[in-house]
């Protein structure tokens, strides 16, 4: 086929519409949550004295770090799904979440605490969360990869990575409202490796999947 | 240059609200920009540069297929020119390759002077070949004769909807066999 054929043939196709990357983004979300947080029912569950717990502000924190970052990542994710863009000017919207653990940690520098620093760190979940939040993570994390595929973005393996920081921010919000460590010294040491594990597997598949 | 790259974003602008005939000029004037940018590809990296049109025609794929990630707001060169660039570079590392597996084969049809015009493309004509017959004679028809949407929609008896339908699954079939070649 010459050039000036195909050129007239993708004209012919000029009225055809394709959807925004945003609205595909969040319907893929939106379809893989059900999955998620099914299995997060079935496994683990909300713990039995959330309602208590709610009074904490260092439970309460957990949400606010997890969905800051849930929300970046959405964020820099559909800025790096348009070919043209680069990370430049908009990495510091990652840096959101971790300024919020850092005053968190403070924080609770500040108050009288009950048990030890170490204690508090190492807690009692350590396992179970580095282990949940990355299952739970990987229908989003598919889903966040279908929705972003349906952009271009030049750097499939950061883009792949965002969405891995996307999904693990939306499984950590499922997961935080399980574990009965609050400390935010036990969530910036387990959740940050869950998250680092979710963010490698998505550069990996981005890598693969992400390339128009 | 400047006033080039303006009035492409007008085209496109215009292109986007529906005007055909305008995406038609768009597409025809920035073909020889992305033609002279594969051939410096290619030199570059040391491949017959008569091969630039399989490029060229991956780029205007690409750029159909992806041009609702543009936004309307901006200017379209750089949105042009960052498709163009990885579009070269996938089809370079993908020769590089290929060259790199027959390199017998190749080493003899290596001509003693670069050829100076530009060799026809064969990748999306070959690629046509596969597809499922009614996007094939869809493509086709529109393509090679020269017939509008409705032209075609007579020819094969079925309605305008679905020679829309199989025009873009068609482009868009092609496009993920390119890439997965």
């Amino acid at each position: 086929m010459q050039t000036d054929q195909l050129i007239r043939t993708l004209a012919a196709d000029n009225a055809h519409r394709a959807r925004p990357v945003g609205f595909v983004l969040a319907l893929a979300l939106l379809s893989a949550a059900p999955v998620s947080v099914a299995m997060f029912l079935a496994a683990l569950g909300v713990r039995p004295d959330v309602m208590t717990a709610m009074h904490n502000p260092f439970f309460d924190l957990k949400f606010v770090v997890t969905l800051t970052l849930a929300l970046s990542a959405m964020t820099v994710s559909l800025h790096l799904s348009r070919p043209e863009a680069s990370l430049h000017g908009w990495a510091w919207l990652l840096l959101i979440p971790a300024g919020v653990l850092v005053a968190g940690i403070s924080g609770e520098m500040m108050l009288p605490q009950r048990l030890p620093m170490m204690t508090r760190l190492i807690g009692t979940n350590s396992r179970v969360c580095m282990t949940a939040i990355p299952l739970l993570s990987l229908p989003l994390l598919a889903a966040a990869l279908i929705g972003l595929r349906h952009g271009a973005p030049a750097r499939p393996a950061v883009a792949g990575a965002i969405a891995g920081l996307l999904s693990a921010g939306l499984a950590a919000t499922l997961y935080a409202s399980h574990c009965t460590d609050d400390s935010p010294l036990f969530v910036t040491t387990w959740y940050t490796i869950a998250t680092a594990l979710v963010t490698a597997i998505g550069a990996l598949a981005g890598s693969r999947v992400l390339r128009f | 240059m400047r006033e080039r790259e303006d009035e492409w974003t007008g085209l496109m602008r215009s292109a986007i609200s529906g005007d055909s005939a305008a995406y038609h000029r768009l597409l025809r004037a920035v073909t020889p920009v992305l033609r002279a940018a594969a051939r410096r590809g290619l030199a570059r990296a040391g491949q017959p540069v008569d091969q630039s049109e399989d490029i060229v025609q991956d780029i205007l794929l690409a750029v159909h297929l992806k041009r609702h990630t543009w936004d309307a707001e901006a200017p379209f060169a750089p949105w042009l020119f960052a498709i163009a660039r990885n579009k070269l570079i996938d089809s370079l590392r993908r020769r590089g390759r290929r060259v790199f597996v027959n390199i017998d084969d190749f080493s003899e049809t290596i001509p003693s002077e670069p050829a100076a015009e530009t060799a026809p493309a064969n990748e999306v004509a070959a690629q046509l070949q596969s597809l499922p017959a009614r996007q094939r004679d869809v493509l086709q028809s529109i393509a090679v004769d020269c017939a509008s949407i409705k032209e075609t929609a007579a020819k094969f008896a079925i309605s305008e909807g679905a020679v829309r339908v199989a025009l873009h699954r068609g482009l868009a079939s092609l496009t993920a066999k390119l890439r997965g070649q």
